[in-house]
Parts: structure tokens; C-alpha cells; sequence
């Protein structure tokens, strides 16, 4: 009995051993029946793989990008990874990614000589509520007095009489420092510069969740990028401005940032080659499907 | 043959417990630097939480995580064991193998769909019916959802122990004339204890441990909550909330965190063994007393 179970054990293992044997081999058949297919092509036979990481607001017109610039260089790979502004800078500088995606303006703390830092598009914040709230239209001030709860009933700025239920994206997101430094939500504690936004507000990690929780939520209020939104929320003016793509182009609306790329100054000629392909005009055309082109 | 396959056997007992030091290694390596910046003491009973200010104090996180496991776990023991004796005794056996079913498929959903199903249906009706700060998002809410998620766990651990106690006990027990209650809960239930309380520390642990659905559910303000229905955050919705944006003394914070809460979790299932085997060592003793008598 032992011995049989023993065997069959032994049997499984060879039999593993062998499969991945036979996938390798195979992978390796394929991988240069691709290479003979693209043999007529000059010099460049072997793919070159670009790793963009960073802000996840950047790393959705980066997707487009990757996958545009797949159609015109074959060989070259673009690999995004959306984990965060802060995460990218530190993936660029230390040089485990070739592109940082950032969705702030850099800290101090992050400035360096070996980066080199480009703007690619601009991106609006948008205030939303429910679509079933009936105000339209708030000034930065209210804005503010809200988020930092001393605003706290609808009524008090010209909406029904309800509890506000303010939502905000968690410490350390792009979105929220961005939001926070455009609208001055910010205090001071022992010198430091300190988010000024209520402690009681709900706090909803990604763009997405901001979006559910409003739309699931009759009193609430939260902030999104511009193109995150759908019809499940309600954008609202600030300051008579609503927040479209022309209005964050010319600077009417004042709830808007940029999205920067951070490369390192010795990055290599695929990567640049990308950036140029970002900032020119195919590039650029699929960056303002949801934000705002550079040009 | 033979002493091959122990090796092996013993290789991927190695190859475990190397990874389970590794992880336990990489989080306190990560996490002690950060005691430089705040001190424990301040870190545990700090009642404020301002990454951006530097400001770390994990204190409303700690009672909301404990309240929670503790809320979910009252819950989930007086239903879960409830279940699973009438599953055992009570039942014809076609409906309890019905019952059973219901209780696999409860374990096998994956806890996102707990938490958007929470998100969808218990929190709006929390809301209509008693409001609260975070319109439903509440601990209330969390403490549901996660009752529901752990009841498997009680449910199936206290069925088998039930299970297990010998025929001999059941007509003992009835010989002597108790009714059938009296059996269940005088000498099936205490036969059975060990068992059921190795489920009810599996299920402390999944509690104390789940994440995604508590940060659909929980509203995650990390404020003391005042009422029931408040908006909470835990422990490890901390973690996994700010993790992604986190750089420098926030990260190392957040790592603290997930010391506080392994420490934690060692601690319960630590005190519950100690518990356990002293039941056990009584019980023993007090039998031999008997028999001596």
C-alpha cells in the first residue's frame, strides 16, 4: 500500500518534470519561430520591455499608449503597474522602473538631478454628489468648509435639509494632495503641513470606490478625476465653472493638476523613443480622450 | 523508497516553516524603524491618525478591530453552534445534508462578494433604519458581514467535534434518564468543547484578518466610534487602504500596524490554547477524582 502510493507519488512528480520540460521546449520553438518571422526587419530582432509604474490615474491613458505603441514597434513592451504617485517616483529614481507615472506636482523631498520630469497631460478634479442632491453648484469656499466639516447640512449651502456625508480618497493618494493643495485643506501641527480635511469623513480607496460610495449614498459628496466620471454621479460647478476638458485647458476651472512622466537622466533610447511617441500627436491625441493634451 | 520521501516530506516542512519566518522577519524589520519616529506607547493609545502630518496613532483602529472580531464572534458562536446541533441531532438526515450544502457554499464565496453584497444591501438598510454618521457604513455593518463570513468555520468545526463524541455517551446519558436537551447541552457540548473552540480560534483569526470586505463595508473613518453606527476602520483595512500611496515613515507605520496585528493574533490564539488545555487537565483531574471516589 505504502509502496503503491509511493510510485504513483513518484509517477506524478516525473510526470511534471516532463510537461514543463515539453513547455519550455515548446515556448522556446515559438519564440523563435517569431524571431525568423520577424527577421526581415533590421537589427532590432530582440524585444525591449519599458516599466512604467506609478499614479493610477496615470496608468490608465498609459494602458492606451502601451498598447497604440505596440501597433507601431512590435519589439518594444510597455508593462504599467498603478500603485500610486509616491510608489512611482521612488520605482524611477532607484531605477526598478524605466518610466514613474506621478499625478501631483513632486515634493521637494523628491526633486533630484538624475530625473528628468515631463508633463503630459493635464487632469481636472471633479466635485460629485448624487445625482439625486439638488445643488449644482458650490464655491471653492463652501467646497472647502464642507470637506473640512465646518459646513456639515446641505441647507446651509442651498440644498435640502440633509446631513452632508463627505468621502474622501485615503492619505498618500495623488488625487486627494492634489485636491487638498489646489483647494488649501491643509493646517499646520508642530510646523508641518497637515491634510485639513475632516477626520469623520468616510474614506474610499481608488477613484472607483469614491464613485460607488457616492452613488450609493444620497447625502454624500467625494472627488474624482475628470475622467472618471459617469452617470452614476453628479459633477457640480465650483465657482460657475463646470469641470470639462475646455474649461481645465484654459484655466477656468481651478480644480485641476498635472500628470507628469519621471524618467532617470540615463534611461535608455527605448524609453525615450516612448516619451517622444507620448508627446506627439498620436500620443497626445489618446492622452485627451480623458484628459487634457499638453498642446 | 521510504527514507527518500520522508526527506522530501521533510524538505516542504522546512520550505514552510522558512516562509512563515521570512514573513514574520520582513514585517518586524520594516516595522521596528518606524518605533525611532513614534514610540509604541504612543503609537497603541495615539488617538489621531495624519500620515500627512506625520501624526500616527493606531488606538481607534485597535478598539475598532477588537470590537468588531468580538461583535462578529458573539454572533457567529450562538448561531454558529446552534446550527450545527441541530445539523447534528435534530435534523432528518436529508435536510441536514440540505443544510450542509448551504453552509459549504457560505464558505466558499470569496469575501469581495461579501463585502459588494454588504455594500449594496446592508449598509443602504442600515441606513434606513437607524441613519448614522456614515449613512450605514458602520461597525454594525462590519460586524454582520463578518459574522456571516466566519459561521463556516463554527458551524462545520463544532459539527464534526459533535460528531465525534461517542454513541456510548448518548445512551449512557439517556439511560440515566435525561431528556434529550439535557444530553446535547450537559454532556455532548462538553465533550465536545475542544473542538468546537479550535473553531471558534480559527474563526477569531479569519475575523481579525479579513480586509476586503470590511473596507467596502466599514466607511473607514479612523475616528473612536461613539455608537454602533459609526464608520470604523481596522487594523487591516488600514494597511491595505493606504499601502499602495504609502512612502517613507507612512509605510514603516503601516508595517507597525501589521506587527501590532500579527502580535495580536498570536497573542488570542496563545491565551485560547492555554485555556484549552487547562479545561482539559481539570476535566481529567476531576475524573480521576471520581473514579478514586
Amino acid at each position: 500500500m505504502k509502496n503503491k502510493l509511493f510510485r504513483i507519488l513518484g509517477i506524478t512528480v516525473l510526470g511534471m518534470a516532463m510537461l514543463t520540460g515539453c513547455a519550455s521546449g515548446a515556448g522556446n520553438a515559438a519564440a523563435n519561430a517569431g524571431n525568423a518571422a520577424d527577421g526581415s526587419a533590421p537589427a532590432k530582432t530582440e524585444s525591449s520591455k519599458i516599466v512604467a509604474v506609478g499614479s493610477t490615474t496615470v496608468a490608465v491613458p498609459m494602458e492606451e499608449l502601451a498598447n497604440k505603441y505596440k501597433e507601431i514597434e512590435p519589439n518594444v513592451v510597455v508593462e504599467v503597474q498603478g500603485v500610486g504617485s509616491s510608489a512611482g517616483v521612488k520605482a524611477a529614481a532607484d531605477g526598478t522602473a524605466d518610466i514613474g507615472m506621478v499625478s501631483r506636482e513632486l515634493k521637494d523631498s523628491e526633486q533630484s538631478d538624475d530625473l528628468e520630469v515631463t508633463t503630459i497631460a493635464y487632469d481636472g478634479i471633479a466635485i460629485v454628489v448624487n445625482p439625486a442632491n439638488g445643488v449644482e453648484n458650490l464655491t471653492s469656499e463652501q467646497v472647502k468648509g464642507i470637506f473640512e466639516g465646518t459646513i456639515t447640512n446641505w441647507s446651509e449651502v442651498g440644498g435640502a435639509d440633509a446631513d452632508i456625508i463627505v468621502v474622501t480618497r485615503e492619505d498618500g493618494s495623488g488625487t486627494r494632495s492634489a485636491f487638498e493643495e489646489i483647494l488649501g485643506l491643509q493646517q499646520e501641527i508642530d510646523g508641518k503641513k497637515v491634510s485639513s480635511i475632516s477626520q469623520g469623513a468616510l474614506v474610499a480607496e481608488g477613484n472607483g470606490t469614491i464613485k460607488a460610495t457616492v452613488a450609493s449614498k444620497e447625502g454624500s459628496i467625494g472627488f474624482v478625476s475628470l475622467g472618471f466620471i459617469d452617470d452614476t454621479v453628479k459633477a457640480i460647478s465650483v465657482n460657475d465653472v463646470m469641470p470639462t476638458v475646455e474649461t481645465v485647458k484654459n484655466g477656468e476651472y481651478s480644480v485641476s493638476r498635472p500628470l507628469l512622466v519621471i524618467t532617470h537622466k540615463d534611461g535608455t533610447q527605448t524609453t525615450k523613443d516612448f516619451l517622444e511617441f507620448i508627446l506627439g500627436d498620436e500620443g497626445q491625441e489618446i492622452v485627451s480622450e480623458k484628459y487634457i493634451s499638453v498642446k | 523508497m521510504d527514507k527518500v520521501m520522508k526527506k522530501v516530506f521533510w524538505c516542504f516542512a522546512a520550505l514552510t516553516m522558512t516562509v512563515v519566518a521570512f514573513m514574520g522577519v520582513y514585517i518586524i524589520a520594516n516595522g521596528l524603524p518606524f518605533f525611532k519616529h513614534t514610540s509604541l506607547w504612543a503609537f497603541l493609545t495615539g488617538k489621531n491618525w495624519m500620515p500627512s502630518g506625520e501624526i500616527f496613532g493606531i488606538f481607534p483602529m485597535l478598539v475598532a478591530s477588537l470590537y468588531a472580531t468580538i461583535g462578529a464572534m458573539v454572533i457567529a458562536i450562538i448561531v454558529g453552534v446552534s446550527t450545527a446541533i441541530v445539523l447534528v441531532e435534530l435534523l432528518p438526515a436529508k435536510l441536514a445534508a440540505l443544510l450542509s450544502a448551504a453552509v459549504d457554499l457560505l464558505a466558499g464565496i470569496p469575501s469581495v462578494i461579501y463585502g459588494f453584497w454588504g455594500l449594496m444591501v446592508v449598509v443602504p438598510l442600515i441606513n434606513d433604519l437607524w441613519g448614522g454618521k456614515g449613512a450605514g457604513s458602520s461597525l454594525l455593518a462590519v460586524i454582520f458581514i463578518l459574522a456571516l463570513m466566519v459561521l463556516p468555520t463554527v458551524i462545520r468545526m463544532t459539527e464534526v467535534s459533535l460528531r465525534a463524541v461517542p454513541n456510548e455517551y448518548k445512551e449512557g446519558a439517556l439511560a440515566l434518564g435525561s431528556s434529550r436537551l439535557q444530553y446535547i447541552f450537559k454532556v455532548q457540548l462538553k465533550a465536545a468543547s475542544s473542538g468546537t473552540l479550535a473553531g471558534i480560534i480559527l474563526a477569531i483569526g479569519r475575523a481579525l484578518g479579513e480586509t476586503m470586505a470590511v473596507i467596502l463595508v466599514a466607511g473607514n473613518t479612523a475616528l473612536l466610534p461613539q455608537s454602533i453606527t459609526d464608520p470604523v476602520r481596522t487594523l487591516t483595512a488600514n494597511i491595505a487602504i493606504e499601502m499602495g500611496y504609502a512612502s517613507g515613515v507612512h509605510q514603516q507605520a503601516l508595517f507597525a500596524t501589521g506587527m501590532v496585528l500579527f502580535v495580536l493574533i498570536i497573542a488570542i490564539n496563545l491565551a485560547m490554547h492555554m485555556l484549552n488545555t487547562r479545561t482539559e487537565r481539570r476535566e481529567r483531574r476531576e475524573s480521576k477524582g471520581k473514579n478514586t471516589l
